[in-house]
């Protein structure tokens, strides 16, 4: 008799793999470390970035749906898209 | 406060303090991303990423009044690390203080490493509660005196002022990770402490910030071929020249520092031999080890996984000697998880003092309690309802399916936003800090 349980685990699996039919087989290989090792980078040329501010003041501004998380070279990021880096001169509210 | 913080069931947890703001809308700088006490458990330091470091500490107790417990009160706060830019590789450097670990106390000062991603720093944290006055030469106010009315010397003296508490960093030890630093680890010598990335691990003296010893590589020369990289690592507590590092493939390795200058090659490899026809697409991913930690007495260590704890006998590498699920409920939710990034949330776990019960984090701000000599286990909730002074928390239960028990909540009903990723056990007392996204909650052991 063919055993019909399914383990939870790989019930999911089947459920992930039918919503993304090509997601890769080996989930944990080097593609998902390396991802992970990058955390953080941002292709960035500044000389590119100086150019897209001057050229922005002619332009009309364009909605923020860039894709944040993916800045590569072919897309030069504008002011809008990156985030702002202002330094903590807030006092931490666990201190109050 | 007597005990030998034993007993996770037979402790009754009350609610003692919460810090941190009510309002729901959490900035990100507010966000807490690691707690820790001090060796004698008079302090508790939080950090967050704003790259900003709180320390509590616990007031002396008022012998005359047994019933209050001593409760935490800021002691200090200063900005850890900054936000960096680092322009030859384009790399943000995020000021997110990643671990903090205190230096046992050698005198009047204290002591604490703190790290962000790539560079750790060493803190002092002083008193003075003393200042000079009668200067010679000077005012009051610090304006020097004209020299031709000076007509007798005057010696200063030294006269109590209000308590001032310093902070000062007194070492800082950049550039010797090219990846995220992940943990660090003061070593029992007192002399030495460790910092662990994904791929390295260096060697560090306390005094010497111009240099460190890589002591683990574990970068393969073809980046293609990368199958794992170091989640965690610890020196062991009293042993100076063993430390353990985890991996994202769910083996432990022991190290053996005695055994050659690079520890590449492992003392002993700890891991549990998985069922291959069980094997699925999750099961590296959620074999990851996200935190390891010595017992205090030496002799086992635990690692988190992202659905278990496991304890392991150092003297045992094939299997652990105990497994408790901290949220199987969740591996039925595994695709949604995986979905949402959850299944990459990185849950920490602590010892409490004599090493009999356990403490991990869970989701909707529910964490458990495992007691491994009573086999019980019980979840609890750190939450702004249960705030009353010493109230006692109340066991929750999650229901997997099926019909729902009253006071019973639903896995779907879990709000996987509300994680509790960090938690600290006193060294010595039932006292824990809790912490949720942006409050740090203190519980301690109910007193009749």
């Amino acid at each position: 008799m063919q055993d019909t349980v399914v383990s939870p685990e790989k019930a999911e699996e089947a459920k992930l793999k039918a919503r993304y039919p090509h997601l890769g087989v080996r989930p944990g290989g080097s593609d998902l470390l390396r991802k992970r090792l990058t955390k953080g980078q941002k292709y960035f040329d500044s000389g590119d970035y100086n150019m897209a501010k001057a050229k922005m003041k002619n332009k009309q501004l364009p909605t923020a749906a860039a894709e944040k998380t993916e800045i590569t070279g072919d897309h030069i990021p504008t002011p809008q898209d990156l985030p702002q880096r202002k330094q903590s001169l807030v006092a931490s509210k666990l201190a109050v | 406060m007597a005990g030998a913080g034993g007993g996770g069931n037979d402790v009754q947890w009350c609610f003692s303090q919460v810090k941190g703001a009510i309002d729901d809308d959490v900035a990100e700088a507010d966000i807490i991303s690691t707690v820790e006490f001090n060796h004698s458990g008079e302090l508790l330091a939080t950090g967050d990423k704003g790259g900003r470091v709180v320390i509590f500490q616990q007031e002396t107790e008022n012998k005359s009044q047994p019933q209050c417990r001593s409760e935490y009160n800021v002691y200090s706060t200063f900005q850890s690390h900054e936000p960096e830019f680092d322009y030859l590789k384009s790399l943000e450097i995020e000021e997110k203080i990643n671990k903090i670990r205190w230096l046992p106390q050698k005198n009047a000062a204290q002591f604490l490493l703190s790290t962000n991603d790539k560079t750790i720093k060493l803190w002092k944290i002083s008193e003075r509660d003393k200042r000079p006055e009668g200067y010679n030469l000077k005012e009051e106010d610090g304006r020097y005196r004209d020299a031709t009315t000076i007509t007798t010397l005057r010696v200063p003296v030294f006269r109590p002022m209000d308590l001032m508490v310093e902070a000062s960093p007194r070492r800082v030890f950049a550039n010797a990770h090219t990846y995220h630093i992940n943990s660090i680890s003061v070593n029992s010598d007192n002399e030495t402490y460790l910092s662990a990335d994904d791929l390295r691990i260096n060697l560090w003296h306390q005094e010497i910030t111009d240099r460190s010893f890589n002591i683990v590589d574990i970068k393969p020369a073809n980046m293609e071929e990368l199958t794992e990289v170091i989640t965690a690592a610890e020196f062991h507590p009293h042993q100076c020249n063993t430390f353990v590092y985890s991996s994202s493939k769910g083996t432990i390795r022991l190290c053996d520092m005695r055994a050659s200058a690079l520890c590449d090659k492992h003392s002993k490899l700890f891991e549990e031999p998985e069922d291959p026809s069980n094997r699925s697409f999750f099961s590296e991913i959620i074999s990851s080890i996200s935190d390891v930690k010595f017992s205090h007495n030496g002799r086992y260590m635990m690692t988190r996984d992202y659905l278990s704890v496991k304890i392991w006998d150092l003297n045992m590498e094939n299997r652990p000697v105990e497994t408790y699920q901290v949220h199987e409920y969740l591996r039925s939710k595994l695709c949604s998880l995986y979905e949402n990034d959850c299944i990459f949330d990185k849950f920490e776990c602590c010892w409490n003092g004599n090493d009999s019960v356990v403490m991990t984090g869970s989701y909707n701000n529910f964490f458990r309690m495992l007691d491994r000599t009573q086999r019980r286990d019980v979840t609890l909730e750190a939450s702004r309802e249960s705030c009353k002074s010493r109230q006692v928390l109340k066991p929750r239960r999650v229901c997997a399916g099926g019909k729902r028990k009253k006071d019973e909540i639903s896995v779907d009903s879990l709000d996987f936003n509300k994680k509790i990723l960090h938690t600290a056990w006193h060294p010595q007392d039932n006292i824990i800090a809790v912490a949720t996204t942006n409050n740090l909650y203190i519980f301690q052991e109910k007193v009749n």
